[in-house]
């Protein structure tokens, strides 16, 4: 049937054209060295001073990378930085996505529209706002000291808790819309049976809510944890000199220093690190079910 | 084996104990009262269907009962204990749900066996119990499955078998059959008595199912908008209904509405428009002349014959065949009255379909004794 080999090959094309093209492009470039000349690196085929075709490769590029302990920490700075941000926005949004989802029905679309609202504002705006709020002579600060808590104004700005609370502020609705439509769909009856069968609310939540909901909890961790890694606006903006991400600093290889082939390989080796873990994981999450 | 309360019919004695009482119990929801001043009382070891329509309070009763639904008034106690206090979890009642319910990420093992496990019982003396009660249902090959790859009737069986393995004072049963396709449904019956007659749980269940519950039950409660209208065995709910609507609901029946004029003994004579004439009606008990009433005759106690055929039976009424409905193994004849009254009549078939006596638009006449009809409240 053509019609239908025509709407499974929309998505695939789509995909071919806008990401496999590109990273073969960024592949390309990673493998090639940087020189001053427009665009700055060389091309992959060149000539020889004899005239002949050459192929040039630089492997080497991705050697450096682990030459250079920079790279190395910024890496491991971005995935725990991630994986905090991921870890929290869970805790915050479990219950959240469970009380919505608990929610009359009437209430509910009032509520996600309340969790989803923030994308109207632009993103760099709603960072920027946290600038005034986190400063030295800011919102928070000030009000703090209004209340007596505090008598001199916390540090809190361009800190690793700075990029903590942007980070967590940001990728909180991709944690929790995920999480709602898992909870939004689970039979109330399964609940009404753990409960006739003698568990209480609690040990009927652990028993069913939880397990039942773990689809949401991997997507919407996913979902934070893949954009976080590469994240660079919120460090640039919030963070101090302490914080090392990998996204900032791919950003000062490609428009401070002009390197776009380590550039490239930065974000090669970021690609290869994440998504192939990732890929395992969601193969593993397709197959169990089945097998088990 | 002690005798069946089908037997001992424990609901006669004046003096027993019931297992369940409820009491004078009221739900309501908004505006609207789901279950309004419903008192019953239910023998150790019945099968005690309620029995009611869509919307008749049936489920809200049943909910009550399983302890997720608290009645805004009214008691109700199970072998003498007041179970309105305890929350669902510590009630010793257990129910089967319409839906099954089973959790889908465990095995049908682990779901039998989570209620045993939220007890508290041994690991040993589990597996045990899990073993033996998936034997009584028949699934015990299945114990490693997953809700998903088993049918219909074999998830009902393992949401049965999970209801009763805490061995609970009363099974709950919300619609059981509903969800199983016909031949299956009507095995399933009677598989469901034997077990209930095995493990000796007293069972209460909700039905819309007229057929079901007049096959399973010792007892049925018929429901209307939220009261119960009658309780009583299947044979008297169906041989002596009190009202037109469970005489209505209860099989087919044909209804004449008139005025009693008068009563003698257990007779009662029947002013009836719809009949054209006088109606000589038995069991009449306790009613007054001048009420408003109907005689109730069901279809297969009518007796039809050619016209001037019939001889001396009392009630003739005088009609002509509308319709005949050929079912295999009866056949429904729909006689139009002078009156413009029709009336279902079904005779069992007596030889093949050609054979049949009647012809669509011939002249009949029919008739019942008094005995086979009955008055009931309009």
């Amino acid at each position: 049937m053509p019609g239908r080999a025509l709407v499974i090959a929309a998505p695939y094309l789509w995909l071919a054209l806008f990401f496999l093209v590109p990273f073969f492009v960024v592949l390309k470039i990673s493998l090639s060295t940087a020189v001053v000349a427009i665009p700055p690196y060389e091309p992959l085929i060149g000539t020889a001073d004899d005239g002949s075709w050459q192929l040039n490769l630089h492997p080497e590029n991705y050697s450096y990378l682990f030459s250079d302990l920079q790279y190395v920490l910024a890496y491991l700075g971005s995935v725990r930085n991630a994986a905090v941000t991921a870890l929290v926005c869970l805790l915050i949004g479990y219950p959240m996505a469970y009380c919505i989802a608990r929610a009359s029905p009437q209430w509910r679309p009032a509520l996600l529209m309340l969790v989803v609202m923030p994308f109207w504002t632009s993103f760099l705006i709603r960072v920027y706002a946290w600038i005034g709020i986190l400063k030295q002579n800011g919102l928070l600060n000030n009000f703090l000291i209004w209340l007596g808590i505090i008598h001199e104004p916390l540090a809190i700005m361009n800190t690793q808790t700075s990029v903590y609370i942007g980070m967590i502020y940001a990728y909180l609705p991709f944690m929790i819309l995920p999480l709602y439509s898992t909870l939004e769909k689970m039979d109330i009856s399964l609940l009404e049976a753990a409960s006739d069968l003698g568990a209480r609310p609690i040990r009927a939540f652990l028993t069913i809510t939880l397990p039942l909901s773990l689809p949401g909890i991997i997507a919407g961790s996913l979902l934070v944890f893949i954009p976080a890694v590469g994240e660079f606006i919120i460090p640039t903006l919030l963070g101090g000199p302490d914080t090392l991400m990998i996204g900032t600093v791919l950003w000062n290889e490609f428009f401070q220093n002009r390197d776009w082939p380590v550039a490239s390989t930065v974000a090669v080796a970021l690609i290869v690190l994440l998504v192939v873990p990732m890929m395992l994981l969601q193969r593993a999450q397709a197959e169990g079910p089945e097998k088990s | 084996m002690a005798p069946s309360v089908r037997e001992t019919q424990p609901w006669r004695d004046p003096g027993a104990q019931p297992f369940i009482r409820i009491d004078r119990v009221t739900k309501r929801f908004g505006d609207q009262t789901a279950v309004n001043g419903v008192s019953l009382d239910i023998y150790r070891g019945e099968l005690f269907s309620l029995l009611g329509g869509s919307g008749c309070g049936k489920t809200t009763l049943l909910r009550m009962l399983a302890g997720f639904v608290t009645p805004d008034a009214g008691a109700i106690s199970i072998d003498g204990a007041d179970i309105l206090k305890l929350p669902a979890y510590d009630r010793p009642v257990n129910m089967m749900f319409q839906s099954y319910a089973l959790f889908p990420h465990m095995s049908v093992e682990n779901n039998v066996a989570f209620g045993l496990r939220r007890d508290g019982v041994e690991a040993a003396e589990i597996k045990k119990r899990v073993g033996a009660v998936l034997d009584l249902v028949q699934m015990g090959e299945f114990a490693r499955r997953k809700p998903a790859q088993l049918s219909g009737g074999q998830r009902q069986r393992v949401a049965l078998a999970r209801a009763i393995v805490k061995r609970p004072k009363v099974l709950l049963l919300d619609e059981p059959l509903s969800a199983l396709d016909r031949k299956l449904r009507e095995a399933t019956q009677f598989e469901l008595i034997n077990i209930q007659e095995q493990v000796g749980i007293t069972f209460v269940m909700v039905t819309h199912d007229q057929e079901e519950a007049m096959t399973m039950s010792t007892r049925i409660a018929v429901m209307n908008r939220g009261r119960i209208v009658q309780v009583g065995t299947p044979s008297e709910i169906y041989e002596q209904p009190e009202s037109r609507f469970v005489a209505d609901f209860i099989g087919s029946v044909n209804l004449f509405e008139g005025t009693l004029k008068q009563v003698s003994g257990d007779e009662g004579v029947v002013a009836s428009a719809e009949a054209g004439g006088d109606l000589v009606a038995g069991n009449c008990p306790g009613r007054q002349p001048g009420e408003a009433v109907c005689v109730a005759i069901r279809p297969e106690r009518v007796q039809l014959a050619k016209r001037g055929a019939a001889g001396d039976v009392p009630n003739r009424l005088a009609g002509r065949i509308k319709d005949i409905a050929y079912l295999g193994d009866s056949c429904v004849y729909h006689v139009t009255l002078d009156t413009g009254k029709t009336v279902t009549v079904t005779m069992p078939s007596r030889g093949r379909w050609a054979d049949q006596p009647f012809a669509r638009e011939e002249p009949v006449d029919l008739g019942w004794p008094p005995g086979s009809s009955r008055v009931v409240a309009a």
